[in-house]
């Protein structure tokens, strides 16, 4: 049967076909689809949007655990955010199949860097797959779950924007594979204590041969004319990258990598059919310093780092085509013309609360408003212009804190509802227990816009969890962002912003795109 | 054969529906189909795009190199005119003549209709006039992709109809024939 799916979505449906348990994941682009679409398509399988991405790498491993399978799935940055528990999968080992998934998205269309995973996959010692297109994702992921099983490894399955959010057709199974039996693991090396962890970490490294001969016995160097002879160059094609070099149609060896570990008597084979070697790989350079490594200094390996290839923001057909010889066909002059970034929607609550923030601000000029991840972060461009950073989940509020105590006042932190209860509430806690001087605004819309309006995990219990924390109650509010109440939401500020103590302002109101919606059922 | 097409506009104007209409009819004419789709952070009020490549053999990229589109569908005049460097020489624009004025620097909207006239395959339509005159005020989308159709023949009119038809049947019969009738008002206009 065939089906029309966006890559997100191949993998998806690979998984529930694999006999997938749970699915564990926090909304981030390029991942988000692909819990969606299990949430929609496959009651059988576990689902609810996690905290945060550890959370979810934590859960997948309890359900790993007890011998079923389970898939996590995060944006690049996330990888971050898990990567304590990420890598001490490796060590402890996996019962049932678990599959991380991580989209990476080189230039940065809806992130803070292009961070490359595959780097994360190496640095725990695990399988990275990386498919090149729909069918290989959809058909990779049952092979990367029977591989975890086999090897008793998470493994790390890497996708890009670009095939992430393309549709293709793809051949797919009528139904899905059973689940796994409930079966706990049973053995000591889950008890990551330093005498069993070494032990555990001993038997991972003795892994990697076996690793090694998997990624070795799945790769084959294409030839595109029988000629024996030496050609001048050859290329190492990972992932999508394979796509864009067969798309310029360049007549030269290929080997087309999907599998890490790297490789390496693939690519020694190759390097003797060829004068020098071009690595085609999107997002940083990781194979290319690889294969440096294996073929040696004396060997000619061109990719971002010798400038063939640019060395930031993704591969294209036309870049990838230049770095072949191929010139590219002669098209239309490019018109200069004015950007149209992102804003956020007309009648949104994130809009007041800007208004009223900027109002207040410009009575203090020392004022800094320290920003975070989500729709709320277009508040730094115009007409707002309103935030001195945005970094990563949480650090607004962090932010704010560590500049207060530097001096900064006033010093206010912005965060969204589902970005604080990722990782805002123990930065929160830290402000309180130091008696920070920082009036932090949690703009609540109700749901995680960003990404297309996920449930958020705090919803109707911030004021709850603000006072858990240890806030006061005289210091917590909770308005209503419209025009009409901007004298009063104002008003608070400014007295909040006067309190030497931590301040936690809450204006909620529901994201303008699931009010649409929530009025069309 | 292959028809690449850029689908183009402002984030929140539809330009994925007109993109699963033909990737509808394309899957129906047994064609090959890559749809490279912006999701995330453009989708609030920014500039967004789609790369829709359909092919009668392998298509390797998601893609489209610069140099050979052959088609490019904008919801929005000025947006038609950010992406022809992809377009091929002899491609064709089709777009709404409608500016969607959300930044403070919109460029003069006589120039940038007169600059899109100057390419040798350009169809203007004030498609929200059409959507209204053919009685489906919401159905501007389904009108540009029908002005587009003429330039769609490796999928033909049958078939985006058919496609239509599929597309919106969840939404009943009302709603297919409204688009029907969006889509084929630029033909019974001529």
């Amino acid at each position: 049967m065939k089906k029309l799916l966006l890559g997100d979505e191949a993998v998806a449906l690979g998984a529930i076909h694999a006999g997938l348990s749970g699915v564990y994941a926090y909304p981030g682009t390029p991942s988000t689809e692909i819990t969606e679409y299990i949430q929609k398509a496959a009651p059988q399988v576990r689902s609810r949007w996690c905290t945060n991405e550890k959370t979810a790498m934590e859960a997948a491993l309890g359900m790993s655990y007890a011998g079923k399978r389970a898939l996590v799935c995060m944006k690049h940055v996330g990888m971050n955010v898990c990567a304590d528990a990420f890598v001490n999968s490796a060590i402890t080992g996996v019962n049932g199949g678990l599959v991380v998934l991580a989209a990476d998205d080189p230039s940065m269309h809806s992130s803070q860097n292009e961070q490359d995973s595959r780097f994360y996959g190496k640095f725990a010692l695990v399988p990275i797959f990386e498919p090149s297109c729909q069918q290989e994702a959809y058909d990779m992921v049952a092979k990367a779950f029977a591989l975890s099983e086999e090897v008793k490894l998470p493994v790390l399955l890497r996708v890009v924007t670009r095939l992430a959010h393309s549709r293709a057709a793809v051949e797919v199974a009528e139904e899905a594979a059973p689940q796994n039996p409930l079966n706990p693991a049973s053995d000591r090396g889950w008890v990551l204590l330093p005498a069993i962890a070494r032990r555990q970490y001993a038997s991972l490294v003795e892994k990697q041969s076996a690793l090694q001969a998997y990624s070795e016995s799945l790769a084959a160097i294409e030839y595109s004319s029988p000629s024996r002879a030496v050609a001048p160059f050859g290329v190492v094609a990972c992932g999508i990258g394979y796509n864009y070099v067969k798309e310029a149609g360049a007549d030269v060896p290929i080997l087309k990598i999907n599998h890490y570990p790297l490789p390496a008597a693939a690519v020694k084979a190759l390097s003797l059919r060829c004068r020098k070697i071009l690595v085609v790989e999107d997002g940083q350079p990781v194979v290319e310093q690889d294969v440096r490594a294996v073929l040696g200094a004396e060997y000619k390996v061109e990719g971002r780092l010798t400038g063939a290839l640019p060395r930031t923001g993704e591969l294209d057909p036309d870049n990838v085509a230049a770095a072949l010889g191929k010139p590219s066909a002669e098209g239309c002059k490019a018109q200069a013309l004015s950007n149209r970034p992102p804003q956020l929607c007309p009648g949104c609550g994130h809009r007041d609360v800007y208004t009223a923030l900027n109002k207040v601000a410009a009575g203090y000029p020392g004022a800094k408003i320290f920003g975070d991840i989500g729709c709320y972060t277009l508040g730094a461009l115009p007409p707002y212009n309103a935030l001195a950073s945005c970094v990563d989940m949480g650090a607004s509020i962090t932010m704010a804190k560590g500049a207060a105590d530097a001096g900064v006042f006033p010093a206010i932190a912005i965060i969204g509802d589902s970005t604080f209860t990722h990782s805002g509430m123990t930065g929160l806690l830290d402000a309180v227990n130091d008696h920070s001087s920082i009036t932090v605004v949690i703009s609540d819309n109700l749901t995680t816009a960003m990404t297309g309006g996920q449930d958020s995990a705090g919803t109707s219990r911030f004021e709850a969890i603000c006072l858990g924390l240890g806030v006061e109650p005289e210091h917590l509010h909770v308005v209503v962002p419209v025009p009409a109440n901007m004298e009063k939401i104002s008003e608070i500020i400014r007295s909040e912003i006067e309190y030497p103590g931590v301040s936690v302002i809450i204006p909620r109101r529901e994201c303008m795109q699931t009010l649409k919606r929530h009025k069309k059922k | 054969m292959k028809t690449d097409i850029i689908l183009c506009g402002v984030g929140g104007q539809g330009i994925l529906s007109i993109a699963t209409v033909i990737g509808e009819a394309a899957t129906r004419a047994g064609l090959q189909l890559k749809q490279a789709e912006v999701h995330g952070m453009s989708q609030r009020g920014g500039d967004v795009q789609s790369n829709l490549r359909l092919s009668t053999t392998d298509i390797w990229s998601d893609l489209i190199p610069k140099g050979s589109a052959d088609l490019i569908i904008s919801m929005e005049p000025m947006e038609a005119l950010r992406y022809v460097q992809y377009l091929a020489p002899d491609g064709a624009i089709v777009t709404s003549s409608a500016p969607l004025v959300n930044i403070p620097d919109y460029p003069d909207k006589d120039a940038v209709l007169a600059e899109l006239r100057k390419y040798p395959h350009t169809v203007i339509l004030d498609i929200e006039e059409a959507a209204r005159k053919a009685g489906n005020p919401r159905g501007a989308n389904m009108v540009l992709l029908g002005a587009a159709s003429k330039y769609l023949d490796i999928v033909g009119r049958e078939r985006l109809e058919a496609a239509i038809a599929t597309v919106f049947a969840a939404k009943g019969e009302e709603i297919v024939n409204a688009n029907i009738n969006a889509f084929r008002y630029d033909l019974e206009s001529e």
